[in-house]
């Protein structure tokens, strides 16, 4: 029927380990290769982790759950805005950076089921228009209560993260901060993958009345997986918001949406593998093209058309593990 | 206060026809295709900015009558066949790959097309002087400018033609057919292609209009212009009921009557706290509400469970 759901019965329960060996290996590679970086290069790879981050927080709602959102901004702002409100001059609260997070991942679980009890009847389209209009209603508001969030001004000078006397300011250190919050994500969205709520989320992807028929709480699940991929949106806001040391309204358009979504769809729907290669491209890709500047949201949007035109499945796909690319490589 | 409330009454009708026209667009295409065409606001955009071309290098001194009618012809045929021609690169190859994709290649068209214009004219915002003549009319204390008794009369007689094409030509029936049930329209001996090659020249040539008629009523246009309007007016199309013609129209009006009242009323309700910059929460609060209460919309389809599956395949 549909690419998203061609291949779900395929659990790739055995390959559990391979990936997570697969996953720490790069990982230490790359780590390995970062002090000797210049610091630019270490900022495009501070943003291609937050977006990994992000992409594997929505991919829980589309590429598990199957419910499309294109309102996923909205939890990113709210982490975002969290830690630009309770650690800057603009209140002259400087609370430890820990609460924040704390604080931040709770406004994103409330926030993620406040979106997800009125959308819970809707399906398909009307779910990915409703998400939309939700992401643009959280944008309006922050661009627009001045008192609170300082405006289109957005909010400057964010104190730097403070994690037990050390502090995290250098990109370096934002670096591996990200890295090991996305490698606890990584390893969270893998074990939800293969538990019964993930079992659940993929039955509802596949057929919902099925689902509920054989007993599952579809409202339950979806619940989890609206809260749960706005939790690790608002920790990849609030480590944004450290990061960039600034938040205006501006970072948190529907374009920004639209990326994270690309993220998961040209890399691969419903694959952690597929998130890490998407989100490689699809930052990688415009700063390749920076020296091309104009041309570089030209180029961008007709490569993602291209891009999907000739692969749309992505390009790892779902049934795609570590364990199958070794089959394929002993066949050839 | 009559004058007040006729005035705003104007105004709601001005810029729901507006919205009424591109969410034509929006709807044709969502009943044949079931697709959501983010690049649809792009045609409205491009509209403007070819009617902007056309006043340049043809019209330098002024329109007139059929001048102005010269460019609005010539903007929606220039702008129909780009949308003939995205929907052969950009929808067709994915006519048969999951829902999703086709949707997302329809975003990279609608990046692309910004950026385009963006290139030739610049980001910044370009002044359009209106092609009617604007003559402020006193009305029981209302001012209403001939601009947008233009934008109605114009908007409406569109309306009435594409109605009078769907309902009562052979094409039309065709194209009727074919958002009906495609595979059925085909056995039936029907080109299905060149329907929605027919859908894919009138939507984006509504669209185009209506950029030509949001931009004189504004006075200025620039290349994103197309986001923010064009999802307003999918939210039309959603309040009407999407598929439905008729649906697509009303909505446009109800969507304009709620923003141009609502925003009126914000600042008294609230005693000055909420002001005008919140106009643009109306059409998705009324959206997120609509679909809970009435998911098919005001005119739509009924949803039933066959239909609700057929819908859920992302």
């Amino acid at each position: 029927m549909s690419a998203v759901s061609s291949s779900a019965t395929k659990a790739p329960a055995t390959s559990t380990k391979v990936v997570g060996f697969a996953l720490i290996l790069a990982a230490v590679v790359l780590a390995a290769c970062v002090p000797f970086m210049p610091n630019y290069y270490v900022r495009v790879l501070d943003s291609i982790l937050i977006y990994v981050l992000l992409g594997m927080g929505l991919n829980i709602v589309i590429g598990y759950a199957g419910l499309l959102d294109l309102g996923f901004v909205a939890f990113y702002a709210i982490g975002a805005y969290t830690y630009a409100l309770l650690a800057s001059p603009m209140f002259d609260l400087h609370l430890p950076f820990l609460v924040i997070v704390l604080i931040a991942c709770v406004l994103g679980a409330i926030a993620g089921i406040l979106l997800g009890i009125p959308v819970l009847r809707l399906r398909g389209d009307y779910l990915a228009i409703v998400t939309l209009g939700f992401g643009e209603i959280i944008r309006v508001l922050i661009n627009n209560a001045d008192r609170v969030t300082n405006g289109p001004k957005g909010i400057a000078a964010i104190d730097r993260i403070n994690l037990f006397g050390l502090t995290i300011s250098t990109p370096k250190d934002i670096f591996w901060l990200l890295l090991v919050t996305c490698i606890l994500v990584g390893i969270v969205v893998w074990r939800l993958q293969n538990s019964i709520l993930g079992k659940a989320w993929m039955a509802i992807r596949e057929d919902q009345d099925a689902a509920r028929g054989i007993g599952i709480n579809t409202t339950n699940a979806k619940l989890a997986a609206f809260s749960i991929s706005a939790v690790i949106g608002s920790i990849a806001g609030v480590i944004f918001a450290a990061f960039q040391r600034f938040v205006s309204p501006e970072s948190f358009t529907f374009h920004e949406s639209v990326l994270i979504v690309l993220i998961i769809v040209i890399g691969g729907v419903g694959n952690i593998l597929g998130v890490i290669a998407g989100a490689f491209i699809l930052i990688l890709l415009p700063e390749l093209l920076r020296d091309y500047a104009e041309y570089r949201m030209l180029l961008l949007g007709l490569l993602m058309a291209v891009l999907i035109i000739v692969r749309p499945h992505g390009l790892v796909p779902r049934s795609f593990t570590p364990a199958s690319l070794f089959s394929w490589l002993r066949f050839r | 206060m009559t004058g007040l409330i006729l005035q705003q009454a104007v105004n709601a009708l001005t810029i729901g026809a507006i919205y009424a026209l591109i969410a034509l667009g929006y709807t044709m295409v969502y009943g044949v295709l079931r697709l959501i065409n983010f690049a649809h606001g792009e045609m409205f955009m491009l509209g403007a900015y070819a009617a902007l071309i056309f006043v340049i290098f043809l019209f330098p001194h002024g329109a007139g009558l059929f001048g102005a009618l010269f460019i609005f012809i010539g903007a929606f045929i220039a702008i129909g066949l780009i949308g003939v021609a995205i929907e052969r690169a950009a929808y067709k190859p994915l006519r048969h790959s999951s829902r999703l994709a086709p949707m997302l290649s329809s975003l990279g068209i609608s990046l692309a097309l910004q950026a385009a214009v963006q290139l030739v004219a610049g980001p910044q915002p370009i002044g359009f002087a209106t092609l009617f003549p604007a003559i402020h009319l006193q009305f029981a204390g209302a001012n209403i400018t001939t601009v947008q008794i233009g934008i109605i009369l114009c908007a409406l007689l569109l309306m009435f033609a594409l109605n009078r094409f769907v309902s009562s030509t052979r094409l039309g029936i065709n194209v009727r057919a074919v958002s009906e049930n495609m595979r059925t329209a085909q056995l039936l001996g029907i080109d299905i292609d060149k329907a929605i090659s027919l859908i894919f020249f009138i939507g984006p040539g509504l669209g185009a209009i209506a950029g030509i008629l949001y931009a004189s009523y504004y006075g200025v246009m620039t290349p994103t212009m197309g986001v923010i309007v064009g999802l307003k007016a999918f939210t039309a199309a959603i309040l009407g009921g999407i598929g439905s013609i008729p649906g697509a129209m009303i909505g446009g009006f109800v969507l304009g009557f709620l923003e141009v009242f609502g925003t009126a009323m914000l600042p008294i309700l609230t005693d000055g706290y909420l002001g005008t910059e919140y106009r643009d929460i109306f059409a998705f609060a009324a959206l997120i509400l609509v679909l809970l209460f009435k998911p098919s919309g005001l005119l739509g389809e009924r949803v039933s469970e066959e239909t609700m599956v057929y819908k859920r395949d992302f």
